[in-house]
């Protein structure tokens, strides 16, 4: 492990110390202010009919009964919305979804009416009560049937629309990589599923929209994890009736978890809002579990075939990957509007070789839309599983131990910047450093002999690893925007008088901790302890504008951003220390938290002295106050990387899987607080054994969904989840203002293939050469069956 | 998450719980440990209009050794066996199968009355109580009769109480010789539904010979069942491994798993043979 | 429908009501008590977020009905710290980074509040099974079980565990 270093004092608390969080106070104490504790006076309650049917015509929507209910106020319906023109709003990918039908339903749990009520109890009664009349259709649900002639054609809406492809992506050489795929020694393939799953953060999605009639101004509470461009959407899609930006306010307080699933827009809160602009009453709409899971927010969801051409000895050639991506109903992911497969193109992996080739086509079904970018930078999870399977597919058929395999096709240390073959400059990496630490700590050749004396006794042990690349920090505005708003993150940091500051950013915390790690980088920064910054996000009046939280992003951008605002603040605080010591600028010298002159140390300015100075006593011709904004565009993306090891056992008889151990050495370059950053890593680690052995959204060929609660949606407790074991080695990023590269997915995008790897590998003896995830003890027990291993 | 609407009445004795199921006939609906109930009306698969609270009633929930029985009352709670040292060390099965039931929470409400009267397959205590070949007090206006655990299920969610009865007590009786018991079951992840469970007790004299064998399957059957040929199979016998292997491919023979997200009826079968060879050797292991 | 009086002690102070039969205790707790601080985290009785003690007993509030509490004591996060300071288990969930998003910390503590009642010094095994009822997923459950070593560690009286963030 490297050991981190800090320059800062226990006291002031800058990057390296991990301190303990300043949120935590009002979370261990029920004082945390989540959308469904906010209570307006006059609030009524929206409750939502959903579709049984995957694909059917509404003949018509019957909601007398339901008008009867006691407390019932009104039933709206998609016809209501479209007098207003609120029936259809943008996705964040410039597709179209609508906000209520007003003929066709196209996914089951597909909003069809709303019911607004004076409580939560009445309004689900009156949903009860609302009578639908439905014509079933058949549905397109197999991705792979969705381009077939007979299939029907799902957007009519969309104008020239024939089929149901949405688009079609391409990045590398295809001819370069075609010919040393004609002439490699060894070629493998695999055709995979990663599979659509949920992100299922324990609270759900809600809002409370509140508009006055009287101001014509929106306040909107609701769970985002982007609150500034919600409000830009809100804007785009309302602006017609007199909702124009100024007039909207968007509120994410404290969020349960985002995950990437709070970052869509979803149909309920334009219905909440559209009704409140309609009664003048705030609405709010806090969806049920079931809802969650049915409807919002599905991950993932690619069909991949990956192939790989290298030598007989084991070097690594070229790659080709071929994507087929079921989207549902609309292509509602939120990638980046340049990349329909988000950052898909880093599967070529901490490879060193120079051809690749990737294609992706996107369809739509009838299913619900997507995909999020569930702790994810947009589609690396797909990309880095592809990658990792397949390399240890190919060390397995060259007969090479996948580690060994791994080490000798590593890029070096020494070759960063290296240029991708996919067109990315991986900034800096050192991968050896990180897979020899994994080795080591598990004992790595030790458990390869164990392996063997076990197989010898008919006991199956399994090692997997997956040595990953990600790619965060989106992004660089020249490529990188939503809806054309580039994307770039901010801070705006504000020193009072007495020494003490507040910071606003346009991220959005759901849990990372951004309370206190972004006070650690400008305590880093100013030298002011950061239990002295308070840090604000989340109020689109207050706070600068943002693209929000998810994809890893927020260190890069808003962190950078708020060490580059603090040091604009230092190079004031510098002019201000020269005037106040009579000294030139030239003859300071900055430590974490004071200017003093050169060879005389007792003369010294601390930065409290300093700020108070610039409220009380600046110099002339100077702008007073102590205050800073700094907008980032990133020069470039950051690349952490990661070495897991895990080990598993499986009981033969049953096919039962039982993790018995999990290593992660992760590199995000520059820590800002360990126990921070290692939370990060279990948590997302959790997040990776789910889809790996037990997560799985799994719909029937009416489209039905068969398990959507978490009754069936198996998310993993504290008895599935092993005591992971974490270290880190640190290669700083280069480009980045403090060296930091971004954590927050690495673990789930990681864990995955290194989990698959070691079950792959625990039965690969009897013939066994990929199994799909999630690896339940049921599915490993039909392939064991079907290659005879079982009886 | 909002059950429809109900009357709520909590008697706070038998007598009156049982002339409010007299007057409110089929529309009511007993409510124990709630924890079955509740979530079926809170997805609105079940809407009793009457609920008759039997939390209230004294003397309901109890363990208590009596002579050569074991006597539970039907509202013990799931955490109360769990941690009965009494009845845990006399059926360590009770400890197997409590752990393996929901969580701690749902084992604070949960009943061991509910959890039979419930007549769901799914539920691991109707094996463990065919298993232990216990009986089934019910009390309704005539009185209170028992009924033997193999006459206590009908169907789905169907059993020997009828609706204007509340179960009030389940016996368990002592076995004679060296006597061991054991459940465990596949599950997904924990707190789960059993993919397929297998409750084994096995009595043998003093040779050894097995005097009494009851095996309960869970969830691999329309109606909790019992292996009945692999008890056979093992009654009179030294208990051999090879027998055992026999005894545990029968039960896998007699069960009828339907194919469902935990498994098809191959893997459920073969789930069940695996589970019932361990679970025996178990009980023979634990035999004392 | 018959609405119901009912009369409850939320963290030792009494409060009555009149509530419908099926008004949920979670509900009952957040919306006509405005205790906010359990919550609600799904419709299946799985997350545990709404778990409160019950007379002690750690339930899942969304499972019980409000009449059913009646006469009961309710204790909830609120209720946790007392005069002197933070619980033990609050301690020991902010000294070890325990939580994220907080969602599931309410829940999970009062979990673990009867938890080391029964049994005081829990094995890692043990902690596991005991909070298999509560959901969490930001924390990857490390540091909740070491929150919950501490907070038994200082319930016991015995020396408190280190809370820096170990690495290999
Ligand atoms: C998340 C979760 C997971 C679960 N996992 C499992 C599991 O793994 N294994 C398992 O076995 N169970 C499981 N259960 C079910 C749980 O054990 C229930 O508590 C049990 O099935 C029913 O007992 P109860 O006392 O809660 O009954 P209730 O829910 O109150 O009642 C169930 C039914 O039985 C009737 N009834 C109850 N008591 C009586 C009586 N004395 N006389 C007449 N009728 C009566 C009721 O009217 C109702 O129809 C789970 C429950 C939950 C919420
Ligand atoms: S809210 Fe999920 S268990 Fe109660
Ligand atoms: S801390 Fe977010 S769910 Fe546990």
């Amino acid at each position: 492990m490297t050991k981190i270093r800090c320059k800062t004092s226990k006291e002031i608390g800058g990057m390296g110390h991990s301190m303990k969080r300043k949120e935590d106070a009002r979370f261990i104490q029920g004082k945390g202010n989540y959308v469904d504790d906010v209570k307006l006076p006059g609030m009524l309650y929206m409750d939502i009919v959903r579709s049984p049917y995957a694909y059917a015509k509404i003949k018509n929507i019957n909601s007398e009964e339901a008008l009867k209910v006691p407390g019932v106020v009104a039933v709206v319906t998609g016809r209501d919305l479209e007098k207003y023109n609120l029936h259809w709003m943008p996705t964040l990918m410039s597709d179209t979804q609508m906000v209520l039908p007003t003929d066709t339903v196209m996914y089951q749990a597909q909003e069809v009416a709303a019911v607004i009520a004076t409580s939560r109890y009445a309004a689900r009664d009156g949903k009860e009560a609302v009578m639908v009349d439905y014509e079933p259709m058949k549905p397109v649900i197999d991705a792979h049937k969705s381009l077939d002639a007979d299939a029907p054609i799902l957007r009519p809406d969309k104008e020239g629309k024939t089929d149901n492809h949405i688009w079609h992506w391409e990045a590398g050489d295809k001819e370069a990589t075609d010919k040393v795929f004609n002439e490699a020694d060894v070629v493998v393939k695999q055709d995979m599923y990663i599979p659509r799953i949920h992100v299922a953060s324990i609270e759900t999605c809600g809002c409370v929209a509140n508009y006055n009639k009287v101001d014509n101004h929106l306040t909107m509470y609701m769970t985002t994890q982007a609150p500034h461009a919600i409000r830009t959407v809100i804007a785009l899609v309302a602006g017609h009736v007199g909702l124009t930006e100024e007039k909207i306010r968007v509120i994410s307080p404290d969020i349960g978890g985002g995950f990437g699933g709070k970052v869509p827009v979803y149909p309920g809160y334009v219905i909440a809002i559209a009704v409140s602009f309609l009664t003048g009453a705030p609405i709010k709409w806090i969806e049920d579990r079931t809802e969650n899971l049915q409807a919002d927010s599905f991950a993932r969801d690619y069909h991949i075939n990956v192939e790989m051409a290298g030598t007989k000895d084991g070097k690594i050639q070229a790659t080709r990957f071929k994507v087929l991506a079921d989207h549902g109903y609309t292509d509602a992911s939120a990638n980046p509007s340049k990349f329909p497969t988000g950052l898909f193109s880093i599967g070529t992996g901490s490879y060193d070789y120079n051809n690749a080739f990737m294609e992706a086509d996107a369809v739509y079904t009838n299913k619900p839309p997507g995909g999020v970018a569930y702790r994810c930078s947009f589609r690396v999870t797909e990309a880095v599983h592809a990658i990792e399977r397949i390399t240890d597919r190919f060390a397995m058929e060259v007969g090479k131990d996948p580690a060994q395999l791994r080490m000798e096709n590593f890029i070096k240390k020494e070759d960063f910047p290296w240029k991708s073959p996919t067109g990315w400059e991986y900034d800096s990496g050192d991968y050896h450093a990180g897979l020899k630490l994994a080795m080591d700590t598990v004992g790595y050749d030790d458990l390869r002999k164990e392996q063997l004396e076990k197989r010898a006794k008919g006991e199956w042990m399994g090692i997997g690893i997956s040595t990953f690349t990600e790619i965060v920090g989106a992004g660089p505005s020249k490529d990188f925007d939503i809806l054309g708003i580039k994307m770039f993150d901010s801070a705006e940091i504000r020193v009072h008088p007495t020494g003490k500051a507040i910071a606003r950013f346009g991220t959005k915390s759901q849990g990372q901790g951004h309370e206190t790690t972004y006070a650690q980088i400008v305590a880093e920064e100013l030298g002011i302890p950061a239990e002295h910054i308070q840090v604000e996000e989340g109020d689109t009046d207050t706070a600068p504008y943002g693209l929000g939280t998810y994809a890893s992003r927020s260190t890069p951008t808003a962190g950078a951003a708020a060490a580059m605002a603090a040091r604009k603040l230092r190079e004031k605080a510098k002019k201000i220390a020269a005037y106040l010591l009579e000294v030139s600028e030239e003859d300071l010298e900055w430590e974490p938290g004071k200017f003093f002159v050169k060879g005389a140390p007792e003369k010294v300015k601390t930065i409290q002295e300093i700020v108070f100075a610039s409220y009380t006593n600046h110099p002339p011709g100077m702008e007073a106050g102590f205050e800073a904004t700094h907008y980032y565009d990133p020069p470039n993306l950051t690349f952490p990387s990661g070495a897991y090891i895990c080990v598993v056992d499986i009981d033969p008889e049953t096919a039962d899987i039982k993790v018995r151990r999990f290593v992660a050495i992760d590199d995000c370059g520059h820590i800002i607080n360990p126990m921070i950053v290692q939370g990060q890593v279990h948590g997302g680690l959790t997040q990776g054994i789910a889809p790996a052995m037990y997560e799985e959204l799994i719909y029937d060929e009416d489209g039905n969904i068969l398990n959507g609660t978490l009754m069936d949606y198996l998310v993993p407790t504290a008895v599935e989840s092993p005591n992971w074991e974490t270290g880190h080695t640190i290669t700083p990023s280069p480009h980045h203002p403090i060296g930091a590269k971004g954590v927050g997915e690495s673990p789930t995008v990681g864990a995955p293939p290194a989990i698959a790897n070691a079950i792959v590998d625990a039965v690969s003896h009897l013939g066994i050469k990929h199994l799909d995830i999630p690896i339940t003890p049921f599915k490993l027990f039909k392939k064991l069956k079907e290659v005879g291993a079982i009886s | 998450m909002i059950p429809a609407n109900f009357d709520y009445s909590a008697p706070s004795t038998l007598d009156e719980a049982l002339s409010l199921l007299q007057e409110h006939g089929d529309e009511a609906k007993i409510l124990a440990g709630g924890h079955s109930l509740i979530p079926m009306m809170k997805l609105r698969f079940a809407s009793p209009a009457h609920l008759i609270d039997i939390n209230n009633i004294p003397d309901l929930s109890s363990i208590k050794e009596e002579g050569d029985s074991f006597h539970l009352g039907a509202m013990t709670r799931e955490s109360d066996v769990e941690h009965s040292e009494a009845l845990t060390g006399a059926f360590p099965i009770f400890a197997d199968v409590t752990k393996l039931i929901a969580d701690p929470q749902v084992r604070n409400m949960g009943t061991i009355g509910g959890n039979l009267a419930h007549g769901d397959a799914a539920n691991d205590h109707p094996a463990v109580m065919m298993a232990l070949n216990a009986s089934v007090e019910i009390t309704g206006p005539e009185g209170t009769r028992t009924v033997g655990i193999d006459e206590f299920f009908f169907g789905f969610y169907m059993t020997a109480v009828q609706p204007n009865e509340i179960l009030t007590g389940i016996s368990i009786p002592k076995q004679r010789g060296k006597v061991g018991s054991a459940y465990h079951k596949a599950e997904r992840k924990v707190g789960d539904y059993a993919t397929a469970g297998v409750a084994v007790q096995i009595a043998t004299d003093a040779d050894g010979k097995c005097t009494y064998a009851g095996i309960g399957l869970t969830n691999v059957n329309a109606v909790p069942m019992r292996a009945k040929r692999s008890e056979e199979a093992l009654v009179g016998s030294d208990l051999s491994d090879e027998l055992i292997a026999q005894a545990a491919m029968m039960a896998s023979e007699d069960c009828n798993p339907s194919a469902d997200l935990r498994g098809d009826e191959e893997y459920k079968r073969h789930l069940v043979k695996v589970i019932t060879k361990r679970m025996i050797h178990k009980a023979i292991q634990r035999a004392k | 429908m018959t609405m119901k009086k009912i009369t409850v002690k939320l963290n030792g102070a009494e409060h009555s009501a009149e509530v419908e039969p099926r008004l949920l205790l979670v509900h009952l707790i957040r919306e006509n008590l405005n205790a906010t601080g359990t919550h609600i985290g799904c419709d299946t009785s799985n997350c545990g977020a709404c778990t409160i003690l019950l007379n002690g007993k750690s339930v899942k509030s969304c499972t019980v009905l409000a009449v059913q509490a009646d006469g009961k004591e309710i204790t909830t996060v609120e209720g946790l710290a007392t005069a002197e300071g933070l619980h033990p288990l609050q301690e020991g969930f902010k000294e070890n980074h325990g939580l994220h998003c907080g969602f599931c910390t309410p829940g999970m503590m009062l979990r673990a509040v009867e938890l080391l009642e029964n049994n005081p010094n829990p094995t890692e095994e043990e902690i596991r099974w005991g909070i298999s009822g509560n959901l969490c997923r930001c924390t990857g459950y490390n540091n909740i079980v070491k929150a919950i070593q501490y907070a038994g560690a200082k319930i016991r009286g015995d020396e408190l565990p280190s809370t820096e963030p170990e690495f290999v």
